[in-house]
């Protein structure tokens, strides 16, 4: 090389070196660091994502679960596709498992046996992996219930309560899917089923049947198509929408508890880098950790048990995975009576309402309602300020409405084995859970918005008459009391910050000149179902009542509510 | 502001003070603390290897028996619980790290509305407007028109190539009345034969009370056993004859049996699960799937849950040599409805 070949370089070099403001880097990861940086600018956006602050809450932990679990699916999921054979083609089982020694079964099936007898750790990775699927659904379930129970669908969030929605129900399927692979004699009755869920969509039942299962059921291609929406299909939709939750999580920043320092305005937690870093990188151990524990030591849906799908034999206690138990529940309440004949044609209603509409309709409800509340409401805000569930009545007792009716679906699914254990008739059984489906939301929802607004109304009395210390005091002329003390701000903040929406005042549906309209009806609707919503309500206390009740308690000064942190202590004659 | 000078609601009083913890005023505590984290790691990389281990050195039949737990296989016990270990230890000492050693005074950031300024949202517009004009969408309305329709098609091959070659829908209706029971025009009757061992049956192997699982005899020329099996499955049972009941749905069952012997699909007419369970006592046939409840006695009528429909009935007799046979196929579709179950 030339001289000044050489100088050239060394004068670019120089140049760029008073571009970086740090100087070379030093140390290997400093040098790929800033390799990796000049190719793609990721300094810039990975010092805002390090700095962004997290809420802490347990119940935030929950959407972690689910997210945990799914990777842990994905990844155990890779696994089992390297010895899994996605084939209905019959084989003559040759394993190690003796009992099946012989017996004529589908390659998917065998193959099965293999990964659970012959691949070493197979059991463990097939384990974990059926175990962490219910995880992901039972841990979404939750972190959905939370969401809603705060009211942290509200704006702006509702776009991603919808996803969470379509997650939701995704998830269902990508569960039964995979649990149908195997082609065991449980999950392969479980796509019998199916199949007869099918033929009962009206008028083009028995067609989509033919073309699901390319020609009469089993055929030959169910298996091999299930895998495909099961490995790629449904997991594919599944990581895109949660990428996009996750983005929006990040574009909105998560929301937070109600607390002092806490305003619609911040979000107060912990930054990225370090705590969060090492608290939900921990937490994505632990969680695995502990569905590898219970793979270890819990067997979860053992095929070899079952024997190969054939259509003739069937074992009593026949149930799905637990998240489809709620709909084969439905089909075990809806009676026969609602199949009907029309013009000669057969409308199976008994089986369509509950094995095709529940799902989706469910899922209709469950993601319209943030658009309900909020057309009830009139509320255009944003809401970063999660709400405690006491301080919503209406809207908790609605969730718990919803979810005693899934529960006594999910009780039906189980209406031979309760029957068995409790030594009853599964008949009154039955006949009981079909009149419960409908009577116990209601009772549910009276109850827990009486629950709701008793808790409101402690809430206002520990505010307003402060803490029962459990310190008695005798007078002087012999009269006892015990000594309330007053609640410090900070505890106290928590209490009084809630917002009690009085309900929209009835219109008479008529518009100014007493012209009943279109739009005049639907805003009277519009009140009607904020009554609905607001007619019971509790306020949260003012200073001033708050003054007032130190005032009637007739004691020592009453504080500005303020005033200085400390407790006072303060007493109440009662 | 009320009467009395206070406002009428309270205010936020702010974070409150910052409690300290053990480890942050006391050194002796704040190395605990790292000793536990680096204990926990440690407990980490034990598991690890000692999966590695487990992997090569146990066999994958050996079976110990575990206490609550039952015989299990060692191999899957062992891997799994250093697995979790080595998992474990890592989740462990990772939170417990975070919530000792770093800090944990909370940080404040700023929230700034969702929605973007005005100024924005007219930039947006304003370059979406003049991409349009430049394209000049609006002088040339044909390109729009047929650009959209061209859009809006564009995707109806593949769905079309999609939905065409998943199966045959046409045969569908045909198929779905047809089993291999079904005796051809002037076609011998088909005998009964056991599920799985494929014997044929006497009708005096039968005895009163008993319930056997019977195929086809055409079964064994079948091309595609399952789904043959899964619309030909019968139960047959002996019922004494004066146990059916005394009424059309009872004479009926009796006349379609023989000496009290009858046959029913064993497809049940809700969902399609086998029709297992035989209750000897009651005469009641019970779908395990959704507890469906079948008379025998009245012809396999619907008397509890969700199918409506009786289990279709299988015409039998005897032949020359004493054999239960069926002359002729079910009279109607057996298995789950479907809209064009009667046409």
């Amino acid at each position: 090389m030339s001289t000044a070949a050489s100088a050239r370089a060394a004068d670019l070099r120089a140049g760029d070196a008073k571009a970086a403001p740090l100087g070379a880097p030093k140390t290997a990861a400093g040098k790929v660091a800033v390799w990796a940086d000049e190719r793609t600018g990721i300094a810039k956006g990975a010092s805002v994502m390090l700095k962004k602050v997290f809420p802490d809450h347990w119940s935030f932990m929950l959407g972690e679960v689910a997210m945990y679990s799914m990777i842990i699916c994905l990844l155990t999921g890779v696994f089992l596709t390297f010895w899994f054979v996605p084939s209905m083609g019959e084989v003559a089982y040759q394993g190690s498992y003796l009992p099946l020694k012989g017996i004529t079964m589908s390659e998917a099936y065998s193959s099965t046996l293999a990964i659970s007898f012959d691949v070493r750790g197979g059991l463990l990775i097939r384990q974990i992996h059926h175990w962490a699927a219910l995880m992901f659904v039972v841990s979404l379930s939750v972190h959905m219930f939370r969401v809603f129970f705060t009211g942290a669908f509200r704006k702006p969030r509702e776009i991603n309560w919808v996803i969470g929605t379509i997650l939701s129900m995704l998830a269902l399927i990508e569960g039964f899917a995979g649990y149908s692979l195997p082609d065991d004699l449980l999950s392969g009755t479980g796509i019998r089923a199916a199949e007869g869920f099918m033929r009962s969509i009206p008028i083009v039942g028995s067609w989509v049947s033919y073309i699901v299962f390319g020609g009469a059921f089993p055929g030959e291609a169910i298996i091999p198509r299930l895998y495909s929406v099961h490995i790629l299909l449904l997991p594919a939709i599944l990581v895109g929408l949660f990428a996009a939750h996750l983005i929006l999580v990040m574009v909105h920043k998560h929301t937070q508890y109600p607390g002092p320092g806490r305003t619609e305005n911040n979000v107060v937690g912990f930054p990225l880098m370090p705590v969060y870093t090492a608290k939900a990188g921990g937490f994505f151990f632990l969680v695995f950790g502990l569905l590898t524990l219970i793979s270890a030591l819990v067997t979860i849906n053992p095929i070899w048990a079952y024997g190969p799908y054939d259509p003739s034999p069937v074992t009593a206690g026949s149930q799905p995975d637990w998240y489809m138990g709620f709909a084969d529940g439905a089909l075990r309440l809806l009676p026969g009576a609602l199949e009907f004949e029309i013009f000669g044609f057969t409308l199976s209603l008994n089986v369509f309402l509950g094995a095709i509409l529940l799902i989706p309709v469910m899922y209709t409800i469950t993601g319209a309602y943030p658009f309900i509340e909020r057309w009830v409401t009139g509320d255009n805000r944003e809401h970063h300020l999660l709400d405690r569930p006491r301080n919503a009545p209406t809207r908790t007792a609605l969730g718990v409405a919803a979810i005693t009716a899934y529960i006594i679906l999910f009780l039906a699914a189980g209406n031979d084995i309760m029957a068995i254990r409790l030594q009853m008739s599964i008949n009154d059984i039955t006949e009981a859970l079909r009149v419960l489906f409908f009577v116990a939301p209601v009772l549910a929802f009276w109850v827990t918005k009486r629950i709701c607004l008793s808790l409101q109304r402690h809430d206002r009395d520990t505010v307003l008459h402060g803490r029962e210390s459990g310190t008695l005091v005798r007078t002087a002329e012999g009269k006892y009391y015990e000594v309330h003390e007053d609640l410090d701000p900070y505890t106290r903040w928590k209490l009084v910050s809630f917002e009690s929406p009085a309900p929209i005042a009835i219109g008479s549906g008529k518009d100014a000149n007493g012209v009943s309209s279109k739009a005049a009806k639907k805003e009277r609707r519009r009140a009607k179902l904020s009554r609905f919503y607001f007619k019971d309500r509790v306020e949260p206390v003012t200073p001033a009542e708050l003054a007032a009740a130190h005032h009637h308690g007739e004691h020592e000064a009453i504080e500005a509510p303020s005033a200085a942190p400390q407790a006072v202590k303060r007493a109440k004659q009662d | 502001m009320s009467d009395k000078g206070l406002p009428a609601t309270f205010e936020n009083p702010g974070l409150p003070p910052h409690i300290h913890r053990a480890a942050d005023d006391d050194p002796r505590a704040a190395k605990r603390a790292e000793r536990q984290v680096a204990a926990l790691f440690t407990l980490s990389i034990i598991g690890t290897l000692g999966f590695i281990v487990s992997y090569f050195a146990v066999p994958n039949d050996t079976t110990v028996f575990i206490p609550f737990i039952g015989k299990t296989i060692l191999l899957n016990i062992l891997l799994g619980v250093t697995l979790a270990v080595s998992l474990l230890g890592i989740g462990f000492g990772a939170v417990h790290w975070a919530k000792t050693l770093m800090s944990d005074e909370e940080v404040i950031e700023e929230r700034h509305p969702i929605a973007s300024s005005d100024e924005d949202r007219a930039k947006a517009v304003g370059i979406l407007n003049a991409g349009a004009e430049q394209a000049q969408l609006k002088r040339r309305p044909i390109l729009k028109a047929t650009g959209a329709t061209a859009m809006g098609l564009f995707a109806l091959p593949l769905g079309v190539q999609l939905a065409g070659s998943m199966g045959n829908p046409t045969k569908a209706l045909e198929e779905s009345k047809e089993t291999i029971w079904d005796v051809p025009e002037g076609g011998k009757p088909i005998r009964l034969v056991r599920d799985v061992e494929r014997t044929p049956i006497k009708a005096s192997d039968v005895a009163i009370g008993s319930v056997f699982h019977i195929l086809p005899e055409t079964i064994k020329d079948s091309k595609h056993v399952l789904a043959d099996k899964a619309k030909a499955a019968v139960l047959l049972m002996r019922l004494h004859p004066s146990s059916f009941a005394n009424d059309s749905l009872g004479e009926k069952a009796k006349s379609w049996g023989y000496e009290g012997i009858v046959a029913y699909s064993k497809i049940c007419t809700h969902v399609g699960c086998p029709v297992g369970l035989y209750e000897q006592q009651t005469h009641h046939l019970l779908c395990p799937c959704h507890q469906s409840t079948f008379d025998v006695t009245r012809d396999c009528n619907v008397i509890f849950g969700p199918a409506k429909r009786a289990l279709p009935q299988l015409k039998i007799t005897v032949d020359d040599e004493g054999y239960l046979v069926a002359p002729q196929g079910f009279a109607e579709p057996v298995g789950p409805s479907y809209w064009e179950r009667k046409k």
